[in-house]
């Protein structure tokens, strides 16, 4: 191998191990930003606070309390004896939802027409709608055993069954556990973020501290120099793959049902584009501080139109088709079918052509740019 | 004749700043050059131009006899160049600073692990060749760099202010060091810049540099002889009013205070009037001369002489 490329590749592991500060926020902030994500990047809706006017005070007004109970949902927090009760506690935020049974539920029930009344707090439309969702589904759950039960204690022959009945089987996250979406797009977020921003600033500080003079004037060339000085992060970059990916499994319980090989693999195409962008920038900026900025604000915008939070399928055309420059948005089918799914190459190959061809572009606009000269 | 550093008709602006407007230079081995000039007068770029890190707009150079612009790495591999600002890795030792250097510049280890001992000790640093080059005092960083560039063996020496900021003890064991090399080791042609004079009276020729010409060249003996008999000493008190005096003769074109005398610049062929004139108007103004004189001008006064 090239003597001068090696030797630029222990010199800069040597900058990097007597900097442990550097080399701590390498290895550590990936994994505090895993498990700040993992935890708070979720739309699973658990004990939503109910507050509930109870008006009938009859024990089918209770069992219909109770099927709401059992449901994981709600936690009936409020018993209330007004209806401006329960909007005073909506209001505050102290409840998120209301439900009103109407004085004569019990009468009604047994003519087959009552009917109940559920309030919503509609600010967070994520959470609200499965709160939605989920009151409707208890609702129904609850009246097709009280017909059942009807009908059982009338002794007519009849098997009450509904004509048609769709059975759902869900693949591959059968809890829907938000968890198992967010940790790969985490995976990809972070080898992002750390390869870009690294490789910009660590070029820049040649330029930042004057070395940049000195190298000027060896016979090294430019792209030894570029290779030398990101290999290192590059190595750093898939050790933290190993990290996040290890505490997603064994901490997050996320499944890893595609080779490692191909996972490493796959990510190392993610890093080209990063280390594209992180090179990119450090020709433009002349300060690392300007560097950084540079990164971030495109990293930002990314991120967003990655379908790291938001699903793409959702956005307005226009970002969708804007989306298609974003090579995070390739990524995150990749990682989440690979860990998910356990597919191999061939179910996701429009995707890797995609992540390879940015890859290739953004390091080969990059390379054009970046020159071994003060001007 | 063969001249290891050669340059025509070049030029570099950045926007509207002709930072190097037409430099001609011919350095032959053997010879230190001294670049001299006000702060932005365009020594640096012209030593950047030099050293390839920029590219000039027009014009032609070559070390060595290797053209710079099609030749630029065989150039670069005859040249060692110390910039302005210390560019070595403060986070590394002295020593890794020199061997990353040494080896992107393609010596193995059995080169240059002797070498750079025998230039450590050349340049007073090998105890500390374990220190980290930020631990380092300014003469020593500049000592270090003059290693790192040396451990080549380089034909080309380029120095930028290597002594700006230093203390005078090491300014003079870093000027020693420069003449050693010169005689040490044949055909090796150094260009140095400096602020200070007295370094320049030290090169075998200056060149004074404004506004990105070099507007004289020359020995420092050549340099001085164009104001052979323009330069008076004045002594006397108080000096103020002395001044004022002298600045106010028609024939007097510069004055300048050297601690407790002057420097006066005279027009020429008016050196015979104003010795007369002068200590007359003194002392019907008030004042009293105690001594005036011819003495031979120093590059300083040239140097005043050509910012002007």
């Amino acid at each position: 191998m090239n003597s001068r490329l090696i030797s630029i590749i222990r010199k800069e592991f040597i900058q990097i191990l007597r900097d442990p500060r550097t080399l701590g926020i390498i290895l550590v902030i990936p994994i505090v930003q895993l498990f700040l994500l993992g935890y708070s990047a979720t739309s699973d809706v658990r004990n939503i606070p109910l507050a509930v006017f109870d008006q009938s005070q009859s024990p089918e007004a209770r069992a219909l309390l109770d099927a709401f109970r059992a449901a994981d949902y709600f936690r009936i927090d409020y018993a209330v004896n007004s209806q401006e009760e329960i909007a005073v506690l909506i209001e505050s935020g102290e409840a998120r939802a209301g439900l009103i049974i109407p004085p004569d539920y019990a009468n009604r029930l047994a003519r087959g027409e009552a009917q109940v009344a559920f309030i919503l707090d509609g600010s967070d439309p994520t959470s609200a709608s499965t709160a939605l969702s989920a009151a409707q589904l208890i609702g129904q759950a609850h009246a097709t055993d009280i017909l059942q039960e009807k009908i059982a204690r009338s002794g007519m022959p009849f098997d009450l069954k509904p004509p048609v009945e769709v059975r759902t089987r869900v693949w591959y996250n059968p809890d829907l556990v938000s968890a198992y979406f967010m940790i790969p797009g985490v995976i990809g977020m972070i080898l992002f973020a750390i390869t870009s921003i690294l490789t910009a600033t660590a070029i820049v500080r040649e330029r930042e501290r004057g070395t940049i003079e000195q190298l000027i004037v060896t016979p090294i060339r430019s792209w030894e120099l570029v290779i030398g000085k990101i290999t290192p992060y590059a190595l750093l970059a898939f050790l933290d793959t190993l990290e996040v990916l290890a505490i997603g499994h064994w901490w997050f319980g996320i499944p890893i049902r595609s080779p490692l090989s191909l996972i490493l693999a796959l990510s190392g195409l993610l890093l080209l584009s990063g280390l594209g962008i992180g090179l990119f920038a450090s020709t433009i900026a002349n300060t690392q501080q300007e560097a950084m900025l540079t990164v971030w604000m495109t990293l930002l915008p990314a991120i967003f139109l990655s379908g790291f939070f938001f699903p793409l399928e959702a956005m307005p055309k226009i970002l969708q088709v804007v989306s298609y420059v974003v090579p995070l948005r390739y990524y995150l089918v990749i990682i989440r079918s690979l860990l998910l799914k356990g597919v191999g190459v061939a179910a996701i190959q429009g995707e890797v052509i995609a992540l390879a061809l940015f890859g290739i572009f953004i390091m080969g606009a990059a390379a054009l740019r970046f020159r071994k000269r003060l001007d | 004749m063969q001249y290891l550093i050669y340059a025509t008709d070049l030029r570099k602006s950045f926007g509207n700043n002709h930072a190097v407007d037409g430099v001609d230079l011919s350095i032959a081995s053997g010879e230190i050059y001294g670049l001299v000039g006000a702060d932005g007068a365009g020594k640096t770029t012209t030593l950047r131009l030099l050293v390839g890190a920029l590219r000039p707009d027009e014009g032609q150079a070559s070390i060595c006899g290797y053209d710079l612009l099609k030749q630029t790495e065989q150039a670069r591999s005859q040249t060692g160049y110390l910039s302005q600002r210390f560019s070595l890795y403060e986070d590394l030792t002295v020593l890794e600073n020199i061997r990353f250097f040494a080896e992107v510049r393609g010596l193995t280890q059995k080169e240059w692990l002797p070498r750079c001992m025998d230039i450590l000790e050349f340049v007073g640093l090998a105890d500390f060749k374990d220190r980290r080059a930020g631990q380092l005092s300014g003469g020593m960083k500049q000592k270090l760099g003059l290693a790192s560039a040396l451990v080549t063996r380089p034909r080309v020496l380029l120095l930028d202010e290597p002594t700006t900021g230093v203390d005078p003890v090491t300014r003079q064991d870093f000027w020693q060091l420069v003449i050693r090399l010169v005689l040490q080791h044949e055909g090796v042609s150094i260009i140095i810049t400096t602020p200070y004079m007295d370094e320049a009276a030290r090169c075998h020729r200056v060149g004074f540099m404004k506004s990105g010409r070099i507007i004289a060249e020359g020995t420092p003996g050549d340099l001085r002889a164009t104001l052979s008999g323009r330069i008076l000493e004045l002594r006397g008190q108080p000096l103020n009013l002395l001044r004022h005096l002298a600045a106010e003769d028609e024939d007097v074109e510069d004055v300048q205070a050297f601690g407790d005398r002057l420097h006066l610049r005279l027009r020429q062929e008016s050196t015979g009037r104003v010795l007369k004139r002068l200590p007359q108007r003194i002392s019907s103004g008030g004042g009293t001369v105690s001594d005036l004189r011819q003495v031979p001008p120093v590059l300083e006064d040239v140097f005043i002489a050509l910012t002007e």
